[in-house]
């Protein structure tokens, strides 16, 4: 029979672990709010940011020749995967999940031959992708927004795979992070990043011969200094914005996870509270009938 | 067609302003530019300076960019700046704590880092300027 002390000091430390993680879920309420807000407040950007550069490789003859950020360089063979995910754990199967993807990929691209560099982005990716690829690992970037992300913060990364892919030290860049769909769903996404690919490519395949034409058919803007030299500019800037909206997807993304994840614990936890709490009384009980039996059968046999 | 052309200022962070003016003078990377209803199409790059919006003939708005893109429409004007301060909003001390917190990097800033630290420094003393010859206009 269990003892009554232990079971109340069990029931006592579920009810100050429910505390704490109905406590983390309301913070995580809290912040997953603030990081929506700051999704939200940076699409406008990243929105116009599309549609300028839609207008400028319209204008561009597609293939080799272009930027190489956005034609690519012309070769395959070495990607450059950024793993996005969070400095802190208890937020469910976030990092997991993004970790799985990953693995998926680079077991994918090393089957096919190919050489497969990582940069993490929070500690917890590193953490576990380190248990079997440790040597692929270059970097890691940590405490990424600790209070407020910012666009400089995005800047930082995209900065040092700009300086990476100008020394030639990768072909094609992927990020991999969660999109964030609910505070219940959020969806693994790889997206390539260098070669840009601009969401409406396809229909530029007949580049090369109707290049007139299509000058005719456009020649709406005017550039000011010119194409090819804005496109300098605004590739990179592109490359950062992109990594800033998914660095605030995945922050969005990993609030929503904890707080789920939370919520989960401390609904766990009170259906735990209640089995312990029936046991105790139930065990209080029998103790009870116990003693009294014990006392009526001692009066009995005077 | 409307007199007006919707002006749209957004940073990465933000959508900054968004509203119909009937005038706004853009920083170019070329040479300011202004921009009214009916203004032909354009693709920009713009350098550091100010935006100044136009309401009745008078500036009533001016803005600080460090840079950045501007795209132009007949209808509208969108820039998207690397940063963005309207000047009415700062006041001179702190901008000249950040010149000289900026300074301060700048000088304690490794060979590596030189580079961004100065233009770093560039923008807020170009910040700085700004914010004088508006107080002197």
């Amino acid at each position: 029979m269990p003892n009554l002390k232990d079971l109340r000091v069990r029931i006592d430390s579920v009810k100050s672990t429910q505390k704490i993680t109905s406590a983390m879920k309301m913070v995580a309420a809290a912040k997953l709010r603030r990081a929506q807000e700051q999704a939200e407040a940076a699409r406008p950007y990243s929105e116009r940011m599309d549609r300028m550069l839609g207008s400028l490789a319209e204008g561009l003859p597609t293939g080799a020749g272009g930027p190489e950020l956005l034609a690519g360089n012309g070769k395959n063979n070495v990607h450059l995967l950024v793993v996005m995910t969070s400095d802190r754990g208890l937020c469910g199967g976030f990092n997991s999940s993004i970790v799985r993807g990953a693995l998926q990929i680079i077991r994918r691209l090393l089957d096919e031959g190919k050489e497969v560099k990582v940069l993490c982005v929070g500690r917890k990716g590193r953490d576990i992708l380190r248990r079997d690829f440790r040597s692929l690992i270059l970097d890691t970037f940590q405490d990424l927004g600790k209070k407020r992300l910012s666009f400089a913060d995005a800047k930082t990364v995209s900065d040092r795979v700009l300086s990476m892919f100008e020394a030639g030290e990768f072909d094609v860049c992927t990020i991999i992070y969660n999109r964030f769909q609910s505070a219940m769903t959020q969806i693994v996404t790889p997206q390539q990043l260098i070669p840009f690919r601009a969401s409406d490519e396809s229909q530029a395949d007949d580049a090369s011969d109707s290049v007139s034409s299509n000058d005719s058919q456009k020649a709406v803007y005017e550039f000011e200094p010119d194409e090819q030299e804005i496109l300098e500019d605004l590739l990179p800037r592109n490359l950062s914005v992109q990594l800033f909206r998914a660095l605030l997807e995945n922050a969005a993304s990993e609030q929503g996870a904890r707080m789920t994840a939370m919520d989960n614990a401390t609904r766990n936890a009170g259906e735990m509270i209640d089995d312990l709490t029936i046991t105790y009384n139930r065990t209080r009980q029998a103790f009870i009938t116990k003693e009294l039996i014990e006392i009526i059968s001692g009066a009995e046999a005077l | 067609m409307a007199n007006t052309v919707e002006f749209e200022l957004v940073a990465p962070e933000e959508l900054l302003f968004s509203e119909s003016v009937e005038l706004v003078v853009v920083p170019g990377a070329e040479g300011d530019f202004g921009v009214l209803p009916g203004h032909s199409p354009l693709i920009s790059t713009l350098r550091t300076g100010v935006i100044a919006v136009y309401e009745n003939d008078t500036v009533n708005r001016r803005i600080f960019v460090s840079g950045g893109f501007a795209e132009v429409t007949p209808e509208r004007c969108t820039v998207l700046a690397d940063e963005a301060v309207a000047l009415e909003s700062v006041n001179r001390s702190d901008v000249e704590e950040r010149v000289e917190a900026d300074r301060d990097l700048f000088d304690a800033a490794s060979d590596d880092d030189k580079e961004n630290a100065a233009a770093a420094l560039a923008v807020s003393e170009a910040l700085l300027l700004a914010l004088d010859t508006v107080g002197q206009a």
